[in-house]
């Protein structure tokens, strides 16, 4: 019997599915995780949610001597450091991508990109260790009384200006997400097609122009993208902004007062949680996060899938 | 003859420190097409891409020499590529329309540099007026908000030819318009050239000698970085001085 017949077609099928059903293995279990991530959260913030419901979404009252939790000042602390810190990110990694991609000459902007990225290598603990002795009382020292004298009649911008604040941990937020976003926008710029910028230019655009009219509609939804996956670092982003908040419990319109989020009120209350019903609320806010982070990425992903559909066809 | 409206005078350009172009002098005849043929990597888009300064946009490319448009060279020190690009416009091999914009945005694109301010009425006017010396109007009237890149190659290129027009450039620099498209829609494009050469200059980069003899009044033909033939069309695909020429448009090599 000749023994090619041996290499028959149903090998190849075979081995085809084996590696098929592998994969499909390795990514079920990723769903399986966050799955089993959800429950176990769940099931541990059970007293919580037992013992305030959704009133623990509103409550303004976090007083573990007293029992009573509401997760309404972190979600507030998160939702406006994170906030600040893109308003402040967004626009200078914008700046530090169209630099790197359109400006600089390769040599320089391959070193810039590198020093960038370094940024994102630092651990947070050093950054929030930067926040506490150098950043946090130079802003209290020359930025807050300047936002305090020609800005104090915004109630964001009055009161007691002290280090730990949050807007400390915006501008260290900002700092941290940076790197993230400019190297995304670096890599979504630098791979919006050369005809297109030289479309541009022919048309008798300046350099701004063609930034304007081929790069960066070009590259919109990978500039979405990028701010995304700096939200979700600012978002969950926890030891730098515990240690240059001032964890209080507390909403305040002023940005120079302090506050506390989601994560780092965790942080600094877990290992101390003085009752079960403490904990469980600890861990409800943990759920809130991952809910918060999730329904934030949706959104995200919506709005990136709107606008492409709508706006952006690919050439044929 | 007619008068040049652009000219060349040892024209050298270079890839670093490669040099693609070895000095051509050449003249291009206003409101005539010219067409310049050879073989790939002959130069051919080099020379057409320094007549507007687009060569310079390459990371590493230059040039010396001369380049006149209307008797003055675009190359002096003070002469801003911008306005060079404006007086002397360009369509390129592949259609190049802005994925993001509707027909409509995409021939108006160019009317929005440099701070001009049209009336909404006036831009509607180019738009149109642009689009039909494109041969496009009738194609499209009816979606002019739809995407630019929602029509077909062919549509696509002349999208970009009337895109070109809208900003009244003087000089049309034509790379190969017509290498991504089927016959029908080259057979437009070049319909299209000899409308187009009542108010412009035209300047086209062609692999194709059919198209060169059909549609040019001038061919010049390049080999190797260097300018071998300039003439008349007819005598150029009649009765070629050069032997190369010959070879060539008799197809023995390239």
């Amino acid at each position: 019997m000749p023994r090619v017949k041996t290499r028959g077609f149903s090998v190849r099928a075979v081995g085809d599915r084996i590696f098929n059903l592998t994969t499909l293995a390795m990514a079920l279990v990723i769903l399986a995780l966050l799955a089993g991530l959800t429950v176990e959260l769940f099931r541990h913030a059970l007293p919580s949610i037992k013992a305030f419901g959704f009133g623990f979404l509103t409550s303004t009252d976090w007083d573990p001597t007293t029992d009573q939790y509401g997760a309404l000042p972190f979600i507030y602390g998160t939702a406006v450091s994170s906030a600040l810190a893109l308003l402040i990110a967004v626009p200078l990694a914008l700046g530090v991508a169209l630099c790197l991609s359109e400006m600089a000459p390769e040599w320089l902007s391959r070193k810039i990109g590198f020093l960038v990225e370094l940024l994102a290598a630092i651990p947070s603990v050093v950054y929030g260790l930067w926040g506490i002795f150098v950043a946090g009382p130079w802003l209290r020292d020359h930025l807050d009384p300047l936002l305090a004298q020609y800005l104090g009649f915004l109630p964001l911008f009055q009161g007691p200006q002290v280090s730990v604040s949050m807007l400390t941990a915006s501008v260290i937020l900002a700092i941290m997400v940076l790197p993230y976003i400019s190297a995304v926008c670096t890599d979504v710029f630098r791979a919006v097609p050369r005809s297109q910028r030289e479309a541009a230019l022919a048309l008798g655009a300046t350099k701004w122009e063609m930034v304007r009219m081929a790069v960066l509609p070009y590259g919109v939804s990978g500039v979405i993208g990028a701010i995304i996956l700096g939200l979700g670092r600012a978002l969950g982003e926890t030891i730098a902004v515990a240690m240059v908040i001032g964890n209080s419990p507390q909403i305040s319109a002023s940005l120079f007062m302090p506050s506390a989020t989601l994560a780092s009120v965790i942080a600094n209350e877990f290992v101390e949680a003085t009752s079960a019903l403490n904990l469980a609320a600890l861990v409800e806010l943990g759920l809130v996060l991952l809910v918060f982070g999730l329904a934030l990425n949706i959104a995200a992903r919506l709005l990136v899938y709107g606008a492409t559909q709508r706006r952006f066809q690919k050439p044929a | 003859m007619a008068d040049n409206k652009m000219s060349t005078r040892d024209l050298r350009a270079y890839f670093h420190k490669v040099e693609a172009l070895h000095g051509v002098t050449l003249g291009f005849a206003a409101n005539r097409v010219t067409a310049i043929i050879g073989p790939s990597g002959c130069g051919k888009s080099t020379l057409v891409r320094c007549l507007n300064r687009m060569h310079e946009v390459v990371p590493g490319a230059s040039c010396t020499g001369q380049v006149l448009l209307d008797g003055e060279d675009i190359y002096a020190p003070a002469v801003d590529p911008v306005q060079v690009r404006r007086r002397v416009g360009m369509v390129f091999q592949k259609p190049t329309p802005f994925p993001t914009m509707s027909i409509e945005d995409n021939v108006a694109a160019g009317l929005k540099l440099n701070g001009i301010a049209v009336s909404r009425a006036e831009r509607d006017r180019i738009v149109e007026e642009s689009l039909r010396r494109a041969a496009l109007w009738d194609e499209v009237k009816d979606r002019l908000k739809r995407p630019g890149a929602s029509l077909s190659g062919g549509q696509q290129q002349r999208l970009c030819v009337a895109r070109a027009l809208a900003v009244e450039p003087e000089v049309l620099l034509m790379d190969e318009p017509c290498s991504a498209l089927d016959p029908i829609s080259t057979a437009r494009i070049e319909e299209l050239l000899l409308e187009l050469k009542e108010n412009f200059t035209i300047i086209i980069v062609t692999h194709n000698m059919q198209q060169a003899a059909r549609c040019s009044d001038f061919t010049a033909f390049m080999y190797a970085g260097d300018l071998i033939e300039f003439g008349e069309t007819r005598q150029i695909f009649t009765t070629p001085a050069r032997r190369e020429t010959e070879d060539y448009i008799t197809g023995r090599f390239g």
